[in-house]
């Protein structure tokens, strides 16, 4: 695990340590373990020193005014409950402001982030510190700011482009993944109503929904099934079918090959909630093709394609098809007209049928090429929440049921979250699913060539 | 005798042939119908959403006519605008980020690159929404879920967490020669211009597949749209918009205008994606061919 995280860091080693600075920094350098900027201010680096300082100040500021508030309140997640106060002279009930636990978390969560962030600028302000004393002890050149920006362009380029996207992970992603993870560990959800005011307890969500005596339990593992089932016929019957339909097209006697090739992706450039949305009304009861089937005289009633749990599954699998077909026709379209042409020829030359080089070339060639895609489908289709929210909506659901025959783990989170307020089950769910797909691609991904060999191609 | 064996043969192939132009051609209409089912209601002057005949009986311009002025309900227009603002912001930021993250990750050489690259890998297993509801607070807590904020919003959920979306450019990246860079910095070049004047000239495939989905994903979009702008309906996007002309009360009157709707708003995407299909096929295939 360390390894997967530190990767192989030997040609980036650096003098410019932190153990460095602490143990060999000269005054000013140790300096800047309590003032930040210092070193930096000492070695003419004027711009720079104020600004870790600067940093340090608005830092500190922050954590007197409410920062230390927020990271006190977070173990008891408060306590004030909203009071109601009868006011007299207005006749009215009052309210006094109680204690909001969802804030307190989200708060002390986000000053738990500042937190890292400050030890990470107190770590490269020693650094930079230490760096300066030693350059300037060798007699060698100590950047000023202007070349520290200038830098920026050509040696640092990475911390130039990295910082952008990588704030934006951090506040539109990590933070609040953190901050949902936390939940997992709370008793936030209107269950013995606890949606303002709310506690950790530790695993209990856990045990509830891995136990299989417990009906939220039993509901997960049927759930968890369905979602694996599912992914694996909808991963396969689009890469199957959508394979043999781009060999099909790219036949030498095949007619109007771009014309086929545009009505399939016709459909992929139709937004997929609106193909989904028109497919649902049309599968309804009184929908388009029970009334054409019943004109037709096919069938006396109507087809119940999400009333009966078997039904609805094959018809979203089968619909998946149409939704996901085109997306292969296009993946494989392009890796077929790159099979080298002299395989070909050279089998053909030892008497090969098509039969044969069908399953002698082209298969291998295409599973060599398409296993990523392959993974990634796989891990899409696991969080594949619009097919199954927009069509079916997880129906036929049992009545009283959080969760419907075809509902996936992802479909019956949003459903736990945002139509229940069953916070802390979602949240749970959320990492369940996380660590089904963590497995399921962590083998895999790992195992495949374009992880190991990335250099290969330079 | 051989001219028998050729004829036969010649007359299987063209029975296959047959077969195969037939079957695609079913195949074809299975995947053309939906579509032309959703045009065809689009222009169907019974309203209602369900109607006893597969075909309508009359045809209309109506509905797209009172779906752009009638707006006191919907204000589709604005709905659109909204989208088409959030989705050109958002399509700026994402193919900034996504590019600058690619290149770092395939041409700079760092000590944080290999973590990051688990880092991302490990974030995008997370069922994206999950998410939502705590970015929803958070968004409030930055004063951004009032009023045309939401747009900012909108915005900043689509395109803040490309970074982890890197994969495919940085394949692509990788496929261009570096000597191509090293011969640029013998000359002199900063990593900064080889980055602006050689690799980004070079990667007009992936540009384009960047901006098609960047630009594509807030008119797709569901989850987060209705997390963010809950009932303020005025800052929708146009799948809420359309989602919410199908809830119980609206969709007898208003189901032949959210088809006239969905014609709306596919025909722009459809083009594009036309368009730049292409750019993908290409940007799949590796930038500089041998």
């Amino acid at each position: 695990m360390k390894k997967f995280f530190k990767g192989n860091n030997k040609e980036f080693s650096t003098p410019y340590t932190l153990k460095n600075a602490i143990i060999k920094g000269d005054t000013w350098t140790r300096l800047s373990l309590a003032v930040l900027g210092a070193g930096n201010i000492a070695r003419k680096q004027y711009i720079k020193g104020i600004l870790y300082f600067l940093l340090q100040v608005v830092y500190l500021f922050f954590m007197i005014t409410t920062g230390l508030g927020c990271l006190l309140s977070l173990p008891s997640l408060g306590s004030v409950e909203q009071g109601e106060i009868w006011n007299e002279a207005k006749g009215v009930y009052e309210y006094t402001a109680g204690d909001n636990s969802l804030l307190i978390l989200l708060y002390g969560v986000a000053t738990i982030f500042l937190l890292v962030a400050f030890i990470l600028i107190w770590r490269s302000n020693l650094k930079s510190a230490y760096k300066a004393q030693v350059l300037k002890e060798e007699g060698k050149h100590i950047n000023s700011f202007k070349e520290d920006i200038k830098e920026l362009f050509n040696k640092d380029l990475h911390k130039l482009l990295m910082t952008g996207p990588f704030l934006g992970i951090v506040l539109i992603t990590v933070l609040p993944l953190v901050f949902m993870i936390a939940m997992a560990f709370t008793n936030y959800s209107t269950i013995n109503s606890h949606l303002i005011l709310f506690d950790w307890v530790g695993l209990v969500n856990f045990t509830k929904i891995l136990n299989f005596n417990d009906n939220i339990g039993r509901l997960f593992y049927s759930v968890l099934s369905w979602t694996i089932v599912w992914a694996i016929f909808a991963t396969f019957t689009n890469y199957i079918f959508g394979t043999l339909l781009a060999i099909v097209i790219n036949r030498k006697d095949t007619k109007f090959k771009s014309f086929w090739r545009f009505c399939f992706i016709l459909s992929i450039a139709v937004p997929q909630f609106v193909t989904l949305l028109v497919m649902r009304s049309m599968l309804q009861q009184n929908g388009a093709v029970n009334v054409l089937l019943k004109n037709l005289g096919i069938i006396k009633t109507a087809l119940p394609f999400f009333g009966n749990a078997t039904w609805a599954r094959v018809t979203v699998i089968v619909i998946n098809m149409w939704i996901g077909i085109p997306y292969t026709l296009i993946q494989v379209t392009g890796i077929l007209q790159n099979i080298p042409t002299e395989l070909y020829e050279s089998a053909k030359v030892d008497g090969a049928n098509s039969i044969t080089t069908f399953f002698k070339i082209t298969m291998p060639y295409m599973l060599f090429v398409t296993t990523p895609y392959l993974i990634t489908t796989f891990t899409n289709n696991i969080n594949n929440f619009n097919v199954i929210y927009l069509l079916s909506a997880g129906d036929p659901t049992p009545v009283g049921a959080t969760a419907g025959k075809t509902d996936l783990l992802v479909t019956w989170l949003y459903k736990l979250t945002i139509d229940r307020q069953y916070y802390n089950l979602g949240a749970v769910i959320g990492i369940m699913t996380f660590v089904v797909l963590a497995i399921v691609s962590l083998i895999t991904y790992r195992n495949t060539n374009s992880y190991k060999d990335e250099e290969g191609f330079m | 005798m051989k001219k028998s064996v050729l004829k036969s043969y010649q007359r299987k192939r063209k029975i296959i042939n047959t077969l195969i132009h037939v079957g695609l051609a079913v195949l074809a209409i299975i995947w053309i119908l939906p579509i032309a089912w959703v045009i065809l209601t689009s222009f169907r002057a019974e309203p209602g959403s369900y109607i006893s005949t597969f075909l309508p009986k009359g045809y209309t311009i109506n509905n797209y006519v009172r779906l752009f002025t009638e707006t006191s309900m919907l204000n589709f227009p604005k709905i659109f605008m909204n989208t088409f603002i959030v989705a050109i912001c958002s399509c700026i930021v994402t193919v900034f980020f996504v590019l600058s993250v690619a290149y770092c990750m395939s041409r700079l050489r760092f000590k944080l690159r290999k973590p990051y690259m688990n880092f991302a890998m490990i974030i995008t297993l997370f069922p994206g929404f999950m998410s939502t509801v705590a970015t929803y607070y958070i968004l409030k807590a930055l004063g951004l879920s009032e009023g045309s904020m939401i747009l900012v919003a909108l915005v900043l959920v689509y395109s803040a967490g490309a970074g982890t979306q890197f994969f495919i450019a940085k394949g692509f990246f990788d496929t261009i020669p570096k000597a191509i860079d090293e011969a640029a910095y013998i000359d002199g070049a900063t990593k900064w211009q080889v980055f602006t004047r050689l690799t980004i000239p070079l990667s007009k495939p992936i540009i384009v597949y960047t901006v098609l989905t960047a630009f594509m994903a807030p008119w797709i979009d569901f989850v987060f749209a209705r997390v963010i702008c809950r009932a303020s309906v005025e800052y929708y996007t146009v799948s809420l918009g359309l989602f919410r002309m199908l809830e119980l009360t609206m969709i007898d009157a208003w189901f032949t205008r959210f088809a006239a709707g969905a014609v709306c708003v596919s025909i722009p995407i459809a083009i594009l994606f036309v368009f730049m299909q292409r750019f993908y096929a290409e940007g799949m295939s590796g930038a500089v061919k041998g």
